[in-house]
């Protein structure tokens, strides 16, 4: 953090901060009952995509307080979010490097990775503390369709990162 | 998250002043909506103003004649459980809410409303809309509440079948069109076309509302218990408005503005005694 010249890095704060917004809006906004089921994972995209191009800048604690907000608006168990984020952005960060140079559609696919292991601890978090968790196959959807939506997700925050020159 | 999960004071603390910070979100999402309605209703004509004006007024005439009869017909209930030495039933209080958001996971059934702690909105109280239980409130914070619905697969209502008065528990099974019996026996009677209401018997929900018709009973030789599923009556998937209610006999949260005002009786009883018959209430 020490490193980063602090003229860039105020101005462009609000940058991220929109794309999360944005990002919370369509994760809660409402959708006709069929398209529910394929509602992509926009706050994790969002988050990857941030870990990918400034991981110096969104780090674990950045998804901590994504993934608390992310439960507070959805109304489940406070940290069950935060800790399937938490585990992305661990992950993101730790091969940030390599991922970054990957070919688009090879990038998706280890968003599909990314997502389906969010899916699958926000699954087991809730298995473990209702006893409830749902045992429907359109469960995983959402991790399909943020991976089809992954190369649109790219190249619209990239630009946006681009022309407000978020370092 | 373990505090959370134990309903740890602190947790609810921090939860509610954080929903406190989201629910600026929550208007955002909804503002189409009531702009919309805003809209239409500043550009109705007068004709049809008037028209429903009239169509109003012949209605509340009519409900104004039930309500007659409702009022002569609780007075002698009154009297007559008054004879029966059982304890005094107060009416519910209602306070109308809308639904401003729906949970956007299609595997959780939660509604927020747009009335909250300020408008002594409690945590557990319950929910209705014109045709039946819709569900319980689970939290609230300041301006607005979460909800959750009796379809829900981690909600359970303790309901009795009108016809007879047997009773079971229904609980949520994830599909919005369908509740289920557990622990029916085989032998148990209850046919398809009965209607449940609740029974009271889980102190939260005020016995005798609608809770669903039974659609389906089936008998399998495989399983230790009848298999019932039932169709919740209130509109779960197109409620706009719900009614939040505060039970007769739990008269220690007053909401600050009431829609059935009920009329002051010489012979209220006294706390104490309230909570104690309370049960026994529930039971006859």
């Amino acid at each position: 953090m020490a490193v980063i010249n602090h003229a860039t890095h105020t101005n462009a704060r609000w940058v991220i901060l929109v794309t999360f917004i944005v990002a919370f809006i369509l994760a809660s906004h409402p959708l006709p009952a069929w398209a529910e089921y394929y509602r992509p994972q926009w706050i994790t995209l969002v988050l990857i995509y941030w870990c990918l191009a400034i991981p110096h800048r969104v780090n674990i604690g950045t998804a901590w307080v994504v993934g608390i907000f992310t439960d507070v608006l959805q109304g489940t168990l406070l940290g069950l979010h935060a800790l399937g984020l938490i585990l992305v952005a661990l992950i993101t960060l730790r091969l940030h490097r390599r991922i970054r140079v990957f070919p688009i559609w090879q990038q998706a696919l280890s968003i599909l990775l990314l997502t389906l292991l969010e899916r699958l601890v926000t699954l087991w978090g809730k298995g473990f503390t209702t006893g409830t968790a749902p045992d429907d196959w359109r469960y995983w959807l959402p991790a399909l369709t943020s991976t089809l939506l992954w190369p649109w997700v790219f190249i619209i925050l990239r630009d946006a990162r681009r022309s407000f020159n978020v370092k | 998250m373990t505090l959370d999960h134990q309903k740890h004071p602190v947790a609810l603390e921090s939860r509610a002043y954080l929903s406190l910070l989201v629910s600026p979100m929550h208007w955002l999402l909804n503002a189409p909506v009531t702009t919309a309605a805003w809209v239409e209703e500043q550009i109705t004509d007068r004709r049809h103003l008037l028209e429903e004006n009239a169509n109003l007024k012949a209605e509340q005439m009519a409900m104004q004649a039930q309500l007659q009869k409702m009022a002569a017909l609780e007075t002698e209930n009154r009297r007559l459980r008054e004879l029966m030495d059982s304890a005094f039933k107060v009416a519910d209080q209602l306070l109308i809410a809308e639904l401003i958001a729906v949970s956007p996971d299609p595997f959780s059934h939660q509604i927020i409303i747009n009335k909250g702690k300020k408008d002594k909105i409690y945590a557990n109280q319950p929910l209705l809309d014109a045709y039946g239980i819709v569900g319980q409130i689970i939290e609230s914070d300041p301006l607005t509440s979460r909800a959750l619905l009796i379809t829900d697969v981690s909600h359970g209502i303790s309901v009795q079948i009108n016809r007879n008065g047997v009773r079971a528990v229904a609980v949520g099974t994830g599909s919005i069109h369908e509740l289920e019996l557990l622990h029916v026996p085989d032998t148990t009677d209850i046919k398809v076309g009965d209607l449940l209401v609740t029974s009271g018997l889980d102190g939260r929900f005020p016995a005798g509302y609608p809770v669903g018709q039974v659609t389906e009973v089936k008998h399998d030789p495989g399983h230790h218990f009848a298999l019932i599923k039932a169709k919740p009556s209130a509109r779960l998937d197109r409620i706009r408005e719900v009614l939040v209610i505060w039970p007769g006999d739990q008269q220690q949260n007053q909401p600050p503005f009431l829609l059935k005002k009920q009329e002051s009786d010489p012979k209220q009883p006294d706390p104490v005694n309230l909570e104690k018959n309370d049960t026994l209430a529930s039971w006859r």
